[in-house]
């Protein structure tokens, strides 16, 4: 079966600080991976060099076997990669249709339609209004990203990388600053996300990010420090140490 | 509401139809002007309203197409119908490019890198005598006669202005509302955010670096068959500053800002100059008062004030 997403031997520093070092990382199609790590581990830094935001100095990095280094950003959306924020980055003006609108034409060849207009009762914001159904949101389609509330703005966040039908989708930290509530709510989106996608997360929340994950990779440094399934990973002493404890 | 909108512009292109027949030809000319300005800062407007791009020479392309004109009509003795052809397409192939170098930056350093693109077209204007005739610009010219049309006449060529103007703004208008209006904007709230939808940022861009070039030269190709003269100090800073403020002070990324603009700017500048001997302090006052009241554009600035007084989305 062909790896969906591959990382091999990624390095990166920013002067003489090492904050990739030699990670490795293999996803299967439809894999729930969990990338953890106390601050400062990497994390985010291994998903931009995954996206392309960042170039790593060597290593390479495999959609379904092609290589995407040297790709641009926008490249590695078309060929199945999608991702969110840690901070959320939405189009604040504009209404919650519009904003998933624009995640459904960054795939669409009518992107570069330049005379035709794009009204409201075009066939995009049907299927925008679907998708923010699928989150829950679809009564609130029309209100200002502004307007709603922090974990929607989160579910919103899911709505566009879904927009993508993507083939691996990366999730950072999801479920950051959320309430109690809203955490089950995003989380239950997360798990209802279909098999043809694999997800790869990272999450501070333990008892959602362990009942999720099928595979757990452990950062330190921007070292892997543990790659293995939830029992492995829990009951390794180094992990005890840096991450939980004791 | 899209229909009403429509009756609203029909309303308003009659109103300036008929407008030169209860005017004398001082206003009519003044209105040639203020249409003239509105078409520059509308395509002005693509880059800094749509695309959060502030450009500091975008006179350049008025110039350009203003001087290719001329020129050719003067050395070559070219029908105008040919120089405003070759005019449009060699301004906009110099905006593909100047567009293609100031994109390498952003921000700030963009902005400096189309004022000093310009500055070197500004300074050939001025000091390769041999092509441009230097300080003394090119005169001698004549308003061309579309379909017998008679440009000379000042009622005439308000019509032909308003015509070009009415034509101009539709298709910007069509433009910003089309998913590639959409795409610019989404590349000017959240650049980052675009890429990772699979948006070609750069491209997009700079795709509208050259439309906003394009526009720029049709407003040329009317300013030089209104003045029937082009002098280098048309793509001065001062000049590209103007088409900004027009931008600016009516409302950046609203259609009707820029026109808004144009007004105030022309009026002020053609009209209440003939009054107020200090009227650049005049613009200023205006001007500070619009950042202070109405921080984001006269357009969007009105659009509130109707809002809290008579109720409405804020």
């Amino acid at each position: 079966m062909t790896i969906a997403l591959e990382v091999k031997d990624l390095q990166k520093s920013f002067g003489g600080v090492a904050v990739t070092q030699s990670v490795n990382l293999q996803v299967m199609p439809g894999e729930r991976r969990l990338i953890i790590g106390p601050n400062g581990a990497g994390k985010t830094t291994l998903f931009a060099q995954i996206t392309g935001d960042l170039l790593p100095d060597s290593g390479e990095v495999f959609l379904y076997g092609q290589n995407m280094i040297g790709k641009p950003v926008h490249d590695r959306a078309h060929q199945g990669m999608s991702r969110t924020y840690q901070i959320i980055t939405l189009f604040a003006k504009d209404s919650l249709a519009h904003n998933v609108v624009l995640s459904l034409l960054g795939i669409h060849k009518r992107k570069n339609q330049l005379f035709k207009s794009l009204p409201a009762n075009d066939p995009l914001y049907d299927q925008a209004l679907e998708l923010l159904d699928s989150v829950g949101l679809k009564s609130q389609a029309h209100r200002r990203v502004t307007e709603i509330s922090y974990g929607e703005q989160r579910r919103v966040e899911i709505a566009l990388a879904l927009a993508q039908q993507p083939k691996v989708l990366l999730l950072d930290e999801p479920l950051a600053g959320l309430s109690r509530d809203e955490r089950v709510l995003v989380a239950d989106l997360i798990n209802s996300i279909s098999k043809e996608t694999a997800i790869v997360m990272i999450e501070h929340d333990m008892d959602v990010a362990l009942a999720f994950a099928e595979k757990i990779l452990v950062l330190q440094y921007g070292k892997v420090i543990v790659d293995g399934d939830r029992d492995t990973v829990v009951n390794d002493p180094k992990v005890q140490e840096v991450y939980l404890g004791h | 509401m899209i229909l009403k909108n429509n009756y609203f512009y029909l309303a308003v292109a009659a109103i300036l139809t008929i407008a030169p027949m209860f005017f004398g030809e001082y206003y009519v000319n003044l209105g040639s002007q203020i249409m003239i300005a509105a078409v520059f800062a509308a395509s002005l407007n693509i880059l800094v309203g749509y695309g959060g791009l502030t450009s500091l020479g975008h006179a350049t392309y008025l110039g350009l197409s203003a001087y290719t004109s001329a020129w050719l009509f003067l050395k070559t003795g070219l029908d105008h119908g040919y120089t405003a052809i070759i005019a449009i397409a060699f301004t906009t192939f110099v905006g593909a490019i100047f567009g293609w170098i100031s994109l390498r930056a952003s921000g700030l350093s963009f902005l400096m890198l189309t004022l000093a693109l310009s500055q070197i077209v500004w300074g050939i204007g001025y000091r390769w005598v041999g092509l441009t005739n230097g300080d003394n610009g090119l005169s001698g010219l004549t308003r061309p006669t579309p379909f017998g049309w008679d440009l000379e006449n000042s009622t005439n060529f308000y019509w032909f202005t308003l015509i070009i103007t009415i034509v101009c703004l539709f298709f910007i208008a069509r433009i910003v509302n089309s998913p590639f209006g959409a795409s610019l904007k989404g590349t000017r709230d959240q650049d980052k955010r675009m890429s990772a939808l699979g948006f070609n940022v750069w491209k997009i861009r700079w795709i509208s670096f050259v439309l906003s070039s394009f526009f720029g030269a049709i407003s040329g190709l009317l300013y030089i068959y209104f003045n029937k003269y082009v002098h280098p100090s048309v793509m001065s800073i001062t000049s590209s500053a103007e088409g900004l403020l027009c931008v600016i002070a009516g409302g950046a990324g609203t259609l009707a800002g820029p026109i808004l603009g144009s007004i105030l700017i022309v009026l002020l500048k053609n009209y209440v100059s003939g009054f107020v001997e200090r009227w650049n302090m005049l613009l200023g006052i205006i001007f500070v008062f619009i950042v202070i009241f109405m921080p984001t554009g006269m357009v969007p600035g009105i659009i509130q004030l109707k809002n809290r007084l008579f109720g409405g989305k804020k």
